[in-house]
């Protein structure tokens, strides 16, 4: 196996950031109807900016630890530069390479979807 | 039945994934292509490709022969008339003909019509769009705990009782028989979805007493893009065209057109001749190793890869081999099957995941979805081996 598959792994396994937030200002849920992911995206904003970020949910390890990733590099951006983040910035987040693998992207952008319709 | 032999007619098989000698494990989704079917393709387009039933010249006199002669080995295949077969893209087109051509002319409100819970979309979807559209009631069969149809008895009296008769997910084998018997005793009319047990064991229209039948190319060794409905003539005959255009004609004047004589009233404009002429060579290639050979293989598969998975993963479906086909699907606890689909391609083993085209009846088992591999006459017992191995391996790596 990959390193960078076994490293998604171990955030799935434990992901500190997994958890709900009291108080957040944007709760921004995402759902894959195909694979039945669902992510919910917490975000505390203060002066425009991401303070705190969390994650709750339930899918498979690479939407989980591109949520937990994503919503710890949230944290002292705007709202506007996360929605403006694109794939390529979801797989270097990730470290995986998935332009060759349509359907596991899918799963990977799931999170920053969720930001972006939220 | 000489597995490495028949191996050696798939091209496809030698492929290396991930520096990992492939194991093919995701027929239920489509099947591989023999190389006399893919020959067959290339010589059509290389030596005799014009339209069919058109010119009068030598090579539209012999694509015709060709697409005819596809037709006949087909009707023989299921034991139908020539006239009762007709090509469509795939199984969801043929089951859309008879829900519009059939189900619109003969279904209205207050009208029942049945199909299971464990059915795929192609056989869901349309007919509850007609029974919308229809103000017609959609009823559900059931299944039981073992993934068997529960009171398949109350669809009697339904307008038209469609269901299939091997479960892409399941894997169970229904009584196909019964489903028609109970769909006549009722006075309607029997839709057997047949994508899944037409590839794999002997299937008889005569002895089923089925009215229509859907099965698709690619899962049965063809190409993908052809598909068959086989319908009863007396019912084919007095069903209105589902496709209007070229072909389906005899006369066409400003003042109003006539239709075509069986099966061609069904077939509007130029046909896929590459794909029907491909299906009667992976008909001609089935019947060399003979559909109870290739049953018989796929029980001693399915009976061996449930013996062994059995203590690893949750299986859905009979445990009985009989029972099913040449499928198993299943859940790795706690392991969401795309992490497991990811893990099996690492080493080469390519099986699906997800919700299999079947969410209703996921919804059913109180699941999200599932992992499925699914065999055909050319996997091997050593193929088995290297799933489970694999599987002993996402369990350590999400332990």
């Amino acid at each position: 196996m990959s390193i960078e598959y076994e490293r998604i792994i171990g955030i799935w396994k434990n992901a500190p950031n997994r958890k709900e937030m009291k108080g957040a200002n944007l709760v921004a849920e995402g759902a894959n109807p195909v694979c039945g992911d669902r992510i919910k995206i917490f975000l505390k904003i203060k002066g425009g900016k991401v303070v705190d970020a969390s994650f709750t949910g339930e899918g498979c390890a690479i939407s989980i630890a591109s949520a937990s990733l994503l919503a710890d590099y949230a944290k002292g951006k705007t709202l506007e530069e996360l929605r403006k983040l694109d794939k390529e910035k979801i797989m270097e987040l990730l470290g995986l390479d998935l332009s060759k693998n349509p359907s596991r992207l899918k799963c990977a952008l799931l999170p920053l979807m969720a930001i972006k319709n939220g | 039945m000489d597995v490495e032999k028949i191996r050696k007619d798939f091209p496809i098989l030698e492929r290396v994934v991930n520096g990992k000698k492939m194991a093919y494990l995701d027929n239920g989704a489509t099947s591989q292509k023999p190389r006399e079917v893919i020959d067959a393709i290339v010589r059509y387009y290389s030596e005799y490709n014009a339209n069919v039933h058109r010119g009068v010249h030598k090579l539209s006199e012999e694509s015709t022969v060709a697409y005819e002669d596809a037709r006949r080995k087909i009707a023989e295949f299921v034991n139908a008339s020539e006239e009762e077969i007709i090509f469509v893209k795939n199984a969801s087109e043929a089951l859309n003909l008879v829900m519009y051509s059939y189900g619109m002319a003969n279904v209205g409100a207050g009208d029942r019509v049945s199909i299971s819970i464990m059915e795929h979309h192609s056989n869901f979807v349309p007919w509850q769009f007609l029974a919308k559209k229809k103000k017609a009631k959609l009823e559900f069969v059931d299944i039981d705990a073992n993934g068997e149809l529960a009171g398949l008895e109350k669809a009697s009296g339904s307008k038209i009782v469609s269901m299939l008769h091997a479960s892409n997910v399941l894997g169970t084998i229904n009584d196909a028989d019964r489903i028609c018997k109970i769909a006549h005793e009722g006075g309607g009319v029997a839709v057997i979805d047949a994508s899944q047990s037409v590839p794999h064991m002997p299937v008889d229209v005569k002895k089923m007493g089925c009215d229509f039948l859907a099965f698709t190319g690619h899962k049965m060794l063809a190409p993908t893009g052809i598909g068959v409905l086989y319908g009863k003539k007396e019912l084919l005959e007095k069903m209105e065209p589902f496709l209007y255009g070229g072909d389906m004609i005899i006369e066409v004047k400003k003042e109003g057109s006539k239709w075509n004589e069986l099966p061609h009233k069904f077939e509007a404009g130029t046909p896929n001749i590459e794909g029907a002429i491909g299906l009667g060579v992976a008909v001609d290639y089935l019947n060399r190793i003979g559909m109870d050979e290739v049953r018989k293989h796929e029980i001693e598969l399915i009976s061996y890869a449930i013996g062994k998975l059995k203590d690893e993963v949750a299986i859905y479906g009979p445990m009985d081999a009989k029972k099913r086909t040449g499928l198993v699907s299943f859940n790795v606890p706690g392991v969401h099957p795309h992490d497991v689909a990811t893990i099996l391609d690492e080493d080469g083993i390519e099986i699906r995941s997800g919700h299999h085209c079947a969410q209703p009846l996921h919804d059913r088992l109180g699941l999200e979805s599932s992992a499925r591999a699914s065999f055909h006459l050319y996997n091997t017992k050593e193929e088995v081996d290297r799933l489970v191995e694999g599987i002993k391996k996402v369990k350590r790596v999400f332990a």
